[in-house]
């Protein structure tokens, strides 16, 4: 069979040509998810953080995670970021001699690390059978192990690279924090922010969160505050002196916003977080998805043309 | 307790004051996680000689070391435990009759006291050979536990020979060393693991059954929750150095000296449940127990451990905990090659490569030298 080259061209661009009528992001995003105004989610201050590790201790307990091991003689558990045994982790930011806490130049800060439960998460739109779901009251992000396939779309679509992959399992499934949605029923909460002694994780709605976020923001550095325990509503408080803040709540409008919100005074993108647009990936990609196959009309259009090409260039062959 | 009941038993007491006394029950009570007004409790139940229990202690194959721990005991002293607060009917060591006559008296306190003593038993019981190797009176000794055990309100094994089998179960248990458990089955056994173990384990167990009429909540392998419930690794002083990384990594070392922790010279506090760092031993003040002395724990009370695994081994972490490390924001995970290195590998590969080219030319110019016609 020989194609002709012309008529190869002329296929190509017209496909090129439809799709790039369709592709540009600005004409194609979709609308982006509200917040939910029941989210639940975490408010994480670095400022407050002591870094005893009491979350990632809980976090393992209340979910039954296995430990971790990162040095051969396998001593403590000690895992060097998230992975499929680890939901949650506190890291350590550190510049220079190390001596202040929460500063950015010769300072040293904590970030905690576990899935931010988006409000228009990037894993759901990639997942090709729902197996991560959106809980439509809570907006806690979930998991079904009964329905993934093992594809991993999610590790890739998630910006904050959250998801885990169990490599070493034979029936392997994603892991990532779920916000301890097991444990409302009996009154309990997210096990990192009820164990947290400091405050510097705590759990509540997003809107009493994103207050309470924007009211530390609106302290004066070296005054006396209380700042709640466990969760964002508790009497249980910790009254202590305020120390400066980056005029930012991350995650309140990254990525179209999250349910796992950070204050710091250390730059967040130093931390680890990416620096993100107020837009959604998803809502990008599904746009342009959408329009390409709306009413499948460009699809049929688009076959149309490649069997008439091919009809052309195998007319002689068939006679 | 009253004033008044106090005069009526203080004679029996002796040189103890009532508030002492008081004081003492008291701490058996905090002891065993209890709160303090049970001390009153205690202290009525002690008193009351008529409920004063009375105890039989048999020994089989033991080196007395669980007698000599409970003689150094200060609250209470061996007197006034013996005296005051149990009926010590019968036991090898600290028994006043000898030979037949002290039979004599074991056989009386099981008549009289049927079904209410308390048995204890110290040391493994031998059972190969019908028993041969630890005899009594003629009789061996798990002939005489069975007898006597019919009889007993409640069991108590002390000691890790009684517990587990301990030294005298030690491979090859050349005698067939055996538990108390394992051959009591009817009743429940309590384990008083260590070897030897603290008395206060013992003590608290003993007045907490004078005084509720029941044991103390048991775990699965029959040991009081309150004393052991909980890995040594969890209270140990050290364990900040644990956590931190900091170990003595031999005997005499810097860091030994420095007081770091003992987990590298193979203590066993990771896997060995009981409350030696909480309570200390042998009642000498701070620092006094295994691990404060600087040896690392042996595991003596625990089942597997002490006796079984050699004692600089390393412990198998029974619960798993982070240090006090972090990981970095991003951790780097190899540095890549650095220019040095890569001029490094590429001279040696150019110099290879050099090497190579002049062989093979030296070997060429031989092949022609040779000819084409001498090729072998």
């Amino acid at each position: 069979m020989e194609i002709k080259r012309r008529d190869f061209l002329k296929v190509s661009a017209a496909g090129g040509l439809m799709l790039a009528a369709n592709a540009d992001p600005a004409l194609a995003a979709r609308e982006p998810k509200q917040r939910l105004p029941e989210a639940l989610g975490i408010l994480y201050d670095a400022t407050v953080c002591i870094g005893c590790k009491v979350c990632v201790s809980a976090c393992k307990q209340h979910n039954d995670m296995p430990p971790d091991f990162s040095s051969t003689d396998r001593t403590w558990d000690d895992p060097l970021d998230l992975s499929s045994r680890t939901l949650n982790i506190i890291k350590l930011y550190k510049n220079g001699t190390g001596e202040v806490k929460d500063r950015e130049t010769d300072g040293y800060s904590y970030i905690k690390r576990h899935c931010m439960h988006c409000v228009d998460p990037s894993c759901i739109s990639a997942c090709p059978v729902s197996a991560l779901t959106k809980n439509p009251e809570n907006g806690v992000v979930r998991y079904n192990k009964n329905a993934c396939i093992g594809c991993r779309y999610c590790q890739i679509a998630c910006p904050f690279n959250i998801p885990k992959f169990q490599w070493d399992k034979a029936f392997p499934q994603i892991k990532k924090c779920q916000l301890c949605d097991h444990r409302y029923a009996t009154g309990g909460y997210s096990a990192c922010c009820e164990f947290c002694p400091t405050g510097a994780s705590i759990f509540g709605r997003v809107d009493d969160l994103i207050k309470e976020a924007k009211r530390r923001l609106s302290l004066t550095p070296g005054e006396w505050a209380h700042y709640p325990i466990g969760r964002v509503d508790s009497k249980h408080t910790s009254y202590r002196q305020v120390t400066p803040y980056i005029n930012h709540v991350y995650g309140e409008k990254e990525g179209g916003g999250t349910q796992f919100l950070m204050l710091s005074n250390v730059p967040f993108e130093k931390l680890g977080l990416p620096p993100l647009t107020d837009k959604p990936d998803a809502a990008v990609s599904e746009g342009i998805q959408h329009t390409i196959y709306k009413g499948m009309i460009a699809p049929i259009v688009f076959l149309g043309g490649m069997i008439y090409a091919v009809y052309q260039n195998t007319k002689n062959e068939c006679e | 307790m009253k004033k008044k009941d106090f005069e009526t038993f203080s004679k029996q007491v002796g040189g103890v004051s009532r508030r002492d006394f008081l004081k003492y029950c008291s701490i058996m009570a905090v002891g065993m996680g209890l709160p303090m007004s049970v001390g009153a409790k205690i202290a009525e139940a002690v008193t009351n000689v008529a409920k004063r229990p009375p105890v039989i202690w048999l020994s089989a194959q033991e080196c007395t070391g669980c007698t000599e721990s409970l003689l150094r005991s200060t609250h209470p002293t061996l007197d006034h435990l013996i005296l005051d607060l149990i009926s010590l009917d019968y036991h090898e060591t600290l028994s006043t009759p000898s030979g037949h006559l002290a039979e004599e008296a074991r056989a009386q306190s099981i008549k009289e006291n049927k079904g209410k003593f308390v048995l204890v038993v110290d040391g493994s019981i031998p059972v190969k050979d019908g028993g041969v190797y630890c005899m009594i009176g003629g009789k061996p000794v798990v002939e005489i536990l069975k007898d006597t055990a019919k009889d007993a309100a409640a069991i108590i094994a002390i000691g890790s020979c009684a517990s587990w089998g301990g030294i005298p179960s030690a491979s090859p248990n050349p005698t067939g060393a055996t538990p108390v458990h394992e051959i009591i089955k009817d009743k429940p056994v309590v384990n008083i693991p260590g070897c030897p173990p603290s008395p206060y384990n013992f003590l608290s167990t003993v007045l907490y059954f004078v005084t509720f009429n029941k044991l103390p909540e048991l775990d699965n392998l029959g040991r009081p929750k309150f004393a052991y419930g909980r890995l040594i690794h969890e209270n140990c002083e050290r364990r900040p150095h644990f956590d931190a990384g900091r170990f003595a990594i031999e005997f005499g070392d810097d860091n030994h000296r420095k007081g770091y922790c003992l987990y590298k010279l193979g203590c066993k506090g990771p896997e060995t449940f009981n409350n030696c760092p909480s309570i200390l031993y042998g009642d000498t003040g701070s620092g006094s127990w295994p691990v404060g002395t600087g040896h690392p724990c042996f595991g003596c009370s625990e089942k597997g451990i002490g006796f079984n695994k050699p004692i600089f081994s390393l412990a198998s972490l029974h619960m798993v905990t982070p240090p006090d490390t972090y990981p970095h924001v991003t951790e780097q995970r190899g540095t890549g090659a650095t220019i040095a290195a890569v001029a490094v590998v590429a001279g040696a590969a150019g110099a290879a490569i050099a090497a190579g080219a002049k062989t093979y030319k030296k070997l060429d110019e031989e092949e022609k030298k040779e000819g084409p016609g001498k090729k072998g």
